[in-house]
């Protein structure tokens, strides 16, 4: 699709103008053309270099640095291992082995299909909930083996 | 609008009594032994207040401080006071608030910045989220006070991404304080003027470090930089700036309403006040408590915490993070305080304690927060993007008993290189939970040591 006829292009237009077309909004604007679009293409990247009138470099600079921002679209669903402290005492990187062990992905990766991303994650502050996994935005608290493959399933049936 | 204290009282006895007439469910029951070793100043309205609600907020005392300091204190007696309450830092540096206030206050600008750290970077710690979400205008108001003390009209949080529900409750925090007058132009008719904005981490450890965080704040990669200067000469934009964490913004209001002298009489010595502790990992009961400085971790992890699980005996505790340490069985009598926590080899940082049991290894715990550190290395300096990643190589052939005796003393010599030749504290503290648990737990390394 091009820009001009991709409405979503409007939505970004619309924030960064309400950011009053600040470079030091830079991060703000990557997180809602994120939003809008579920991720960073390098098409996108463009866009927001010439509206903040910045180098592309600089933008994809930016988006790269930060762990939060994917340069890849994801899958219709996406599970997130935590793989912070209290999470990995509790056993997480097997569930995380687990996981991707069953749907033949590494973490970062997206089933062939394209039904399910599988992420990994710094801690949600949700510690005393640990082990956690997050399926389409919704914490699972004191996960295990069996009933994270459990609730994966459920999620992208 | 709210324009006198007179008014900001009258609104409080209001919601008073309404709360009075409708009572709401209170969600925390408070007399289990899990609470009755705490005492709550950070927390304390955690879970009582509705953190929708700026009224509710203000009927539990809110904004008095600040309308208290800016109608019958100086910003010289503020920092006074502070200064007397020996408030230090509680993001992990432990630096007194009082003197990092008045360095910048005594700058000379036109333009001066308040940061609030909420990038809670530890993984395992969530204090931080804790206040922001269930308590935001307690982060405000400290920050207000600090503006007013130091001379500056413009406040930013920075938040982690990950905390979207925080940042919700402190973005709705400040349209209602801004709508009456809390916040923005002549608050209270003093010519004080504070604004505060939010802005978005986007996932990088390192952005929790000062000059990193500013870096990031002007929308840049968040690179540290080289210190001198310092943030109070140069910091955000170029501009005077105070940076604190969002449990010692926390503190300010209580400070000015009871007074220095009643906050420096919680604690120890040498650490006044409470601390907020994360208790995760390997016990019973897991959560946030707060407790006055100077209590024992045996206290906190079996009075408070119930102990390890079942059939399980207690190893080690992690404090401090990817840059504390762990300490073992022996010294669980010590009092939590900065310098004790030091003297342990740990640090007290942001309050993550993580307990560790017998069914782990710690020369993997040691390779888990080294990994983390090279993940989140910025690049910068080579003693930390290559030395982190080749500690977590060498660890790794401990893990796999493939070591060698000169390994050993590779990894020793390895860890002082990183620690003293690095640029920020990422880098300079890396290689701690290495050094503590080789302290403690040489054993578990030459077990890993292969006979030759
Ligand atoms: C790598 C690194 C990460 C840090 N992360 C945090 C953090 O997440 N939150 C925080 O408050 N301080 C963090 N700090 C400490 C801050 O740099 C700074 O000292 C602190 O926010 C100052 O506030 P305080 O004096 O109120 O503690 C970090 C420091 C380093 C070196
Ligand atoms: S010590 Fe590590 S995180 Fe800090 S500047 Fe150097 S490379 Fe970056
Ligand atoms: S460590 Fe997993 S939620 Fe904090």
């Amino acid at each position: 699709m091009s820009i001009s006829t991709d409405d979503r292009y409007n939505t970004l237009e619309k924030s960064i103008k309400k950011l009053g077309y600040d470079k030091s909004s830079l991060i703000e604007i990557l997180h809602s053309a994120q939003e809008t679009f579920g991720y960073l293409g390098i098409d996108t990247l463009k866009f927001i270099a010439s509206r903040l009138k910045l180098p592309y470099s600089k933008v994809y600079g930016v988006a790269t640095f930060y762990n939060y921002f994917r340069l890849k679209p994801k899958g219709k669903h996406n599970v997130v291992v935590c793989l912070g402290t209290a999470c990995y005492i509790k056993g997480s990187n097997k569930i995380l082995e687990n996981i991707e062990r069953r749907y033949g992905i590494k973490a970062g990766e997206t089933t062939s299909d394209e039904a399910l991303s599988v992420l990994t994650a710094r801690c949600f502050g949700s510690c005393s909930l640990a082990p956690v996994i997050v399926c389409d935005d919704v914490i699972k608290p004191k996960i295990t083996l069996e009933s994270s493959t459990r609730e994966i399933e459920e999620m992208i049936k | 609008m709210i324009t006198s204290i007179a008014e900001l009282q009258e609104l409080s006895c209001k919601k008073r009594e309404e709360n009075e007439k409708n009572p709401r469910e209170i969600g925390v029951e408070r007399s289990s032994a899990f609470y009755t070793k705490q005492r709550r100043i950070v927390l304390q309205n955690e879970g009582l207040i509705d953190p929708d609600d700026i009224e509710d907020y203000i009927a539990h005392g809110g904004y008095m401080s600040l309308f208290k300091a800016l109608d019958e204190m100086t910003p010289k007696e503020v920092i006074e006071e502070v200064k007397i309450s020996a408030l230090r830092g509680r993001g992990g540096g432990g630096y007194p608030t009082g003197l990092k206030w008045e360095s910048v206050s005594k700058v000379i600008s036109e333009q001066k910045y308040i940061i609030c750290n909420g990038d809670e970077g530890d993984p395992g710690a969530f204090m931080d989220r804790a206040v922001m979400e269930s308590d935001p205008h307690k982060v405000l108001e400290g920050m207000a006070i600090a503006g007013y003390a130091c001379g500056a009209n413009k406040g930013y949080i920075y938040v982690r991404a990950e905390y979207p529900i925080a940042v919700e409750k402190l973005n709705r925090a400040i349209k209602q304080a801004t709508k009456l007058g809390i916040l923005g132009e002549n608050i209270a008719h003093s010519g004080f003027n504070f604004n505060v904005e939010i802005r978005l981490g986007a996932g990088a450890f390192v952005c929790g470090e000062a000059t990193a965080l500013i870096a990031s704040i002007e929308g840049g990669r968040g690179h540290p930089r080289q210190k001198p200067p310092h943030l109070s000469d140069c910091g955000l934009w170029g501009k005077p700036t105070v940076l604190n964490n969002v449990e010692t913004l926390a503190n300010i209001a209580p400070i000015i309403k009871n007074g220095g002298a009643w906050f420096k009489s919680i604690g120890t010595e040498n650490s006044s006040g409470t601390k907020v502790f994360a208790l995760t990992g390997h016990i019973k009961n897991t959560g946030l408590v707060e407790v006055p400085m100077g209590t024992t971790l045996r206290e906190l992890i079996f009075d408070i915490g119930g102990g390890v699980e079942e059939g399980r005996k207690f190893k080690a505790i992690q404090s401090g993070g990817p840059s504390g340490g762990c300490i073992p069985e022996h010294l669980l009598d010590l009092p939590v305080d900065y310098e004790s926590l030091k003297s342990a080899g740990s640090i007290m940082g942001s309050g993550g304690l993580i307990v560790i049991d017998d069914s782990s290894n710690m020369v993997e715990i040691a390779r888990y927060f080294m990994d983390f550190c090279a993940d989140e290395s910025c690049g910068k300096c080579t003693p930390c993007r290559v030395g982190t990643t080749q500690l977590t190589q060498l660890l790794d052939k401990f893990i796999e008993k493939k070591a060698t005796k000169k390994d050993f003393e590779l990894l020793k010599e390895m860890c002082k290189v990183v620690k003293s030749t690095s640029l920020c504290g990422l880098g300079q503290t890396a290689p701690n939970p290495v050094l503590s648990t080789i302290r403690y737990f040489e054993d578990e390394y030459l077990a890993g040591i292969k006979d030759d």
